[in-house]
């Protein structure tokens, strides 16, 4: 069989991107506070995601907190996301979605601590950053059943 | 321009003026300007103005005797094309768009399935999900790398990748959320396309995953790989490592041409049987590691909410399914009419082994025929004919796979799911025709 990849010199390693993984492996140097995250939402975001993260032609982030189980579930980031980490990765790689890539991490921990300062999960007054992100426990971390390894196809 | 004189051409019993031929046979508004076949016009000149005109203003020309030969065997055709466009006159065999306004690039667009038949779809006519555009790659610059947990880490170009042995699939990829409007209270009215056309059916070549895995060092199939996307969404999904080295390729070729750059160009990873986003486009990253990334489409989004607030994750397999693709909505059947009652059927578990067809709401079912070759893990053709006899009717077809599994109903989908589960519906789809013939979707 042919091997025509070329292998990487640790230099070049280390300037890979870096999965970051939900226990914080991964998260960059760098803080943020709320009020920093609150300017950026109303300059970057508000007029997709609507005012206080509500929703609008983007989906709701804060607000609703309608059970999971009951009739009209709120599937926002206080209610429905499992991991706080999954927040930050996705500000840093895709919003906004007119300039993806252009926050620093500074601005992307700013953001995050703003979201969940609306959902209840950060204190208004504490910078967020690496180690404080890491331990943030969602409340429906819990709340999703792998269905891997594969158990057959499912009824129905 | 056209080769003959003035006066036109008869046919049938019409005269037919040089203009108005022409204009049948290139309507004027699809056609791409400057394409050297020296036939250029103002736009718009279409078929139904022509006929218009052939009422009109013709038929002041003088009558000529009748002839036999339709217009266009009296004059040269058209030259040759460097490549090959469908005839202009199917020029509503199209994409369907749904896209969001604020963000024209995150949307889908739909297969038209009610206008296709066999089972590959032209690569034109894929369905799209991109979530922010799609990227214009310069292939000379594009890369894969494969690093992380056991991995040497290793680097190809396009270049390099072109020239290991390939592997070709006939294989679906459908869409997690395909048919999702199923799950509305009331019976969306559109035809089969615009409401389950996030599914295609391809042959797809490429490198084995597993070639390049052993390349790169990595010995244990335990763990997970993580794929990204080189897009404006960096798109990035977790898939098991040993699923990663049993069937995955790198797609290069889609149908025997490398891939439109709404498919994936100039690499895209395929994961034959297992939902469309985990066969991520322009792939330019694959990391290896001990959890899944828990990345944002495989936690908030490509995940079930169940009644009772628990959630599936990582349900990867897309279940069997089938759809009458025609009749279907916006047909008109007549008393007495055959009808050649045709559709698709697949399964990510394998191959299709049975298609039943009801034409009276799932009261009794006929086995349809299915059309050879049947392959796993690819778009299978059913067929049953059947004769309308003018009373009200239920069309319905339900697949059967390899594992035995039986492509649920709807009552029976949405009471194991609840009403929100959004993604992985395969529930059996009904069209009604009425006494006046006319088709609608509705719930049986």
């Amino acid at each position: 069989m042919p091997a025509l990849g070329e292998r990487l010199d640790p230099e070049a390693i280390a300037l890979l991107p870096q999965t970051l993984f939900a226990d914080g492996r991964g998260l960059p140097s760098g803080r943020g506070t709320v009020r920093q995250g609150a300017l950026l939402y109303a300059r970057l975001c508000v007029q997709c995601h609507g005012p206080d993260g509500r929703g609008g032609s983007a989906p709701e982030l804060a607000g609703g907190r309608s059970p999971l189980a009951g009739d009209y579930p709120d599937q926002n980031i206080g209610n429905w996301w499992p991991h706080a980490t999954t927040l930050f990765d996705f500000i840093r790689r895709a919003m906004p979605m007119f300039a993806p890539g252009s926050l620093s991490d500074a601005e992307c921990y700013a953001l995050t601590a703003w979201l969940l300062e609306r959902n209840g999960l950060w204190p208004e007054d504490v910078p967020l950053d690496a180690a404080g992100l890491g331990a943030v426990r969602m409340p429906n971390r819990d709340g999703f059943d792998s269905q891997w390894p594969d158990r057959g196809p499912p009824h129905p | 321009m056209w080769p003959w004189g003035d006066g036109g051409v008869v046919w049938g019993d019409r005269w037919w003026s040089k203009l108005a031929i022409d204009d049948w046979l290139n309507p004027g508004g699809l056609r791409v300007q400057g394409n050297g076949d020296g036939h250029e016009r103002a736009p718009g000149m279409g078929r139904r103005r022509f006929l218009q005109t052939s009422v009109g203003t013709l038929g002041l020309a003088p009558l000529m005797a009748a002839g036999t030969h339709p217009a266009w065997t009296r004059i040269p055709g058209a030259p040759f094309s460097n490549y090959g466009q469908p005839a202009a006159s199917e020029s509503g065999v199209i994409r369907w768009i749904s896209a969001n306004a604020d963000v024209p690039g995150n949307g889908v667009s739909w297969t038209p399935l009610q206008d296709l038949v066999g089972t590959l779809t032209p690569a034109g006519l894929h369905f799209e999900r991109h979530h922010n555009g799609v990227p214009r790659i310069d292939p000379a610059l594009h890369t894969l790398t494969l690093h992380g947990r056991d991995a040497r880490a290793t680097r190809w170009t396009v270049a390099k990748l072109l020239r290991y042995p390939l592997v070709s699939r006939q294989l679906f990829i459908e869409c997690g959320g395909n048919s999702n409007s199923g799950w509305l209270q009331e019976p969306p009215q559109a035809a089969v396309g615009w409401l389950h056309g996030l599914v295609s059916c391809s042959e797809w070549s490429g490198v084995p995953l597993s070639l390049l895995l052993e390349e790169a060092g990595v010995a244990r199939r335990s763990g997970w790989l993580i794929a990204e996307g080189s897009d404006a969404f960096g798109l990035h999904m977790s898939l098991p490592l040993e699923k990663a080295f049993d069937d995955c390729f790198i797609g290069l070729y889609q149908n025997g041409e490398r891939l439109r750059p709404e498919n994936g160009y100039p690499m895209r990873l395929i994961v034959p049987g297992w939902e469309g986003v985990l066969h991520v486009k322009w792939l330019t990253r694959l990391e290896v590691a001990d959890v899944p990334a828990m990345s944002r489409n495989e936690t908030a989004r490509y995940t079930e909410l169940l009644p009772g607030g628990r959630a599936r994750q990582f349900s990867f397999f897309m279940e069997a399914k089938s759809l009458i693709t025609r009749p279907t909505l916006g047909d008109a059947l007549a008393p007495g009419d055959y009808v050649d009652i045709a559709g698709v059927a697949w399964s990510g578990r394998g191959r299709i082994r049975r298609v039943e067809v009801s034409v009276d709401g799932g009261g009794s079912w006929q086995d349809a025929e299915l059309q050879a070759p049947v392959l796993p893990v690819c778009f299978t053709r059913f067929r049953l004919p059947w004769r309308w006899d003018g009373r009200r009717a239920v069309l319905q077809s339900r697949a059967i796979d390899v594992t035995g599994y039986v492509q649920p109903g709807r009552e029976a989908l949405l009471a194991a799911r609840g009403r929100w589960g959004y993604f992985h519906y395969n529930a059996v789809v009904s069209w009604a025709v009425d006494e006046d013939g006319f088709i609608a979707h509705v719930y049986a």
